[in-house]
């Protein structure tokens, strides 16, 4: 903690020191829990069935001299160990190799898939944000009757699959409204958006759900708390209340979920992009799967859990940075 | 979806005698979903796996109550058959995320130690895998089926029970009563077995009825995504899949009526398992 503090140039940082150390110490935490989980999948997918190198032959599969020439070639005669090793220092170096099935560089098929992905999700996370706070606070303010309407509705999007939501949302909005397009990713960023408008509502829904109660729960909590009741007995406007003391106040709890929220928005696009037939990372990996194109399987899983490691990393930063409190270090 | 979202549906209040009758029905609800399965022969019509290329895509007759997909198979028949994968593959998960994870957590509560921490880590590993691409991977090394994918998904669940019991257990371990069973010569193995188990019991019933809603919505969609229960099964989870090439020929049915078949069971369950835990004094934690 010391030397980070030296680092700083202004001693008015020394805050934040706290934070820092939380980054250096989650982005360690992180790189260890990536590669042993990146091993695990690597001697997963050597006990798969199928031969990769039968399936590159193809029809000249159990030819001798080809089998040798593709062992050496893919290092599949070298030890587990240094095989692994071969595929780290690729990945260092921005090379996932080959894919068997797509006869392309596994790199250059991750990154053409990786910005429907992440526009996905981030279009999903935009609409989790909005739609779950705006219809928690107005959860949290209406009478008995609306509250116990927007809670069975809550209830309801929450215990349906985003399967079951995504062909309800197709049946309506594309098949009777003919709104929008049912498969496909479309051009240019209005149109993309245009294309995964459903896609992004089908993967925000339940998620919204979950955080609109949490919302709901988390106002109605603060709300009774002895600070607000002296912010209204000082005479502050109902606005200045709940936009300074209370909304505040609960964007702690709100920010915890919103953690298992991003996560579950990263693993939901693998259901979602089938679903909808978009060209992301999560339709790649299941035709990798069924096409058992291990090198693709290998270097999207990872992907995806890193993505999902970051996510909830990123959240605990952000506890930091909006509530003091839980800083380690540099708070004493 | 994972097991971690503390969130869970709550279709009704909270209310003293309430929760009794909504368990009564929902229980009952369960108990004809299971008498469903189990005489599917006796309930469906017809064959669902025979389909008749002259019958495609038929709307509902006296014949074919639902209708018929794609490949002209009758659609109530398969709506019917459908239930048995819907509750057998969630049965398998939860019976084995449920052994597996409690004997983990008696172990980690009463050992503590080294043992405690390495179950931990172990726990923590298997959660920062999404659960549905840890159950992908499974079905990959496994090759795709319906017991592969059950036992897949029941690797995901097992943190979750385990870390319940494990909580629950040790603040039974360092009971009085524990203390004076060892000190009367009695093993470990009988202690947790005979007066740790049996008390720990109804957090893990409460929880196993909760996992079993959630294990159908995750083999579902594994059966969806086409690495689950395979053709010519019927299962809900695939019919939807199936179904989704018939949405844009105008024919909805297939998808949605198994869409509606899952989330009732799925929500039947989950609230079944709420309310258990509720009605044990405030829930798990």
């Amino acid at each position: 903690m010391a030397i980070v503090e030296h680092n700083l140039p202004r001693s008015a940082g020394r805050p934040w020191s706290g934070v820092l150390l939380t980054v250096a110490g989650r982005l360690a935490q992180m790189a260890l829990t990536l590669l042993t989980a990146s091993f695990l999948i690597f001697v997963a997918l050597q006990l798969a069935p199928g031969n990769p190198v039968d399936i590159m032959l193809g029809a000249k599969a159990g030819d001798p001299e080809a089998v040798r020439r593709l062992n050496a070639q893919y290092h599949f005669d070298q030890p587990l160990l240094v095989q692994y090793g071969h595929w780290l220092t690729g990945l260092l170096h921005g090379d996932l190799g080959t894919s068997f099935v797509f006869r392309e560089s596994v790199s250059s098929l991750i990154a053409a898939r990786v910005p429907t992905s992440a526009l996905l999700v981030a279009y999903g996370g935009v609409l989790v944000l909005v739609l779950g706070f705006a219809v928690g606070l107005v959860a949290s303010r209406a009478g008995r009757t609306v509250d116990t309407g927007i809670s069975v509705l809550l209830s309801v999007a929450l215990a349906t699959p985003t399967y079951v939501i995504a062909i309800v949302l197709i049946t309506v909005f594309s098949l009777y409204l003919d709104w929008f397009p049912v498969f496909g990713s479309g051009d240019g960023l209005l149109g993309r958006l245009h294309h995964l408008t459903l896609p992004a509502v089908t993967l925000a829904l339940s998620s919204s759900a979950a955080m609109a109660r949490v919302t709901r729960a988390a106002v109605k909590d603060e709300e009774g708390r002895d600070h607000v009741t002296t912010a209204v007995a000082r005479g502050l406007d109902r606005r200045t209340v709940l936009g300074r003391h209370v909304v505040r106040n609960a964007l702690l709890p709100i920010t915890t979920i919103a953690g298992i929220i991003g996560a579950g928005l990263i693993a939901g696009t693998v259901i979602v992009e089938n679903a909808f037939g978009l060209d992301g990372v999560g339709s790649l990996l299941v035709q990798a799967i069924t096409r058992k194109d291990y090198a693709v399987v290998q270097s999207t899983s990872v992907l995806i859990i890193a993505a999902f490691l970051l996510v909830n990393a990123f959240v605990d930063v952000l506890y930091g940075i909006i509530d003091p409190r839980t800083r380690t270090g540099g708070t004493r | 979806m994972s097991a971690l979202v503390p969130a869970r549906p709550r279709l009704l209040r909270r209310s003293g005698g309430g929760t009794t009758t909504a368990i009564r029905c929902f229980g009952a609800f369960a108990v004809l979903l299971v008498l469903l399965a189990v005489c599917a022969p006796l309930i469906a019509p017809q064959d669902p796996n025979v389909g008749d290329v002259l019958s495609v895509l038929q709307p509902p007759s006296s014949q074919h109550w639902l209708g018929t997909d794609a490949s002209g198979r009758d659609l109530f028949s398969r709506l019917v058959f459908g239930s048995r994968t819907a509750l057998l593959g969630p049965l398998v998960v939860v019976l084995v995320a449920t052994s597996v994870g409690t004997t983990l957590g008696v172990l980690a509560a009463w050992n503590r130690g080294w043992v405690d921490s390495l179950i931990g880590r172990l726990f923590d590993l298997v959660f920062s895998f999404p659960s549905m691409l840890l159950a992908l991977l499974f079905v990959t090394v496994m090759s795709p089926g319906l017991f592969s994918a059950a036992l897949a998904v029941s690797i995901a669940f097992v943190p979750a029970v385990g870390r319940l019991v494990r909580a629950t257990a040790l603040r039974e371990v360092n009971e009085p009563y524990v203390q004076a069973l060892r000190t009367q010569g009695f093993g470990p193995v009988a202690v947790c077995l005979r007066h740790v188990l049996p008390n720990v019991w109804p957090v893990i019933v409460a929880q196993v009825t909760m996992s079993f809603g959630y294990a159908m919505v995750e083999l579902a969609g594994i059966s969806f995504l086409g690495l689950g229960v395979q053709d010519p099964t019927a299962d809900w989870g695939k019919m939807i899949n199936t179904g989704q090439g018939s949405i844009v020929r105008g024919f909805p049915q297939e998808s949605l009526y198994a869409g509606i078949a899952l989330v009732l069971a799925v929500v039947c369950f989950i609230s079944l398992g709420d309310l258990l835990s509720e009605r044990r004094d405030g829930g798990p934690r």
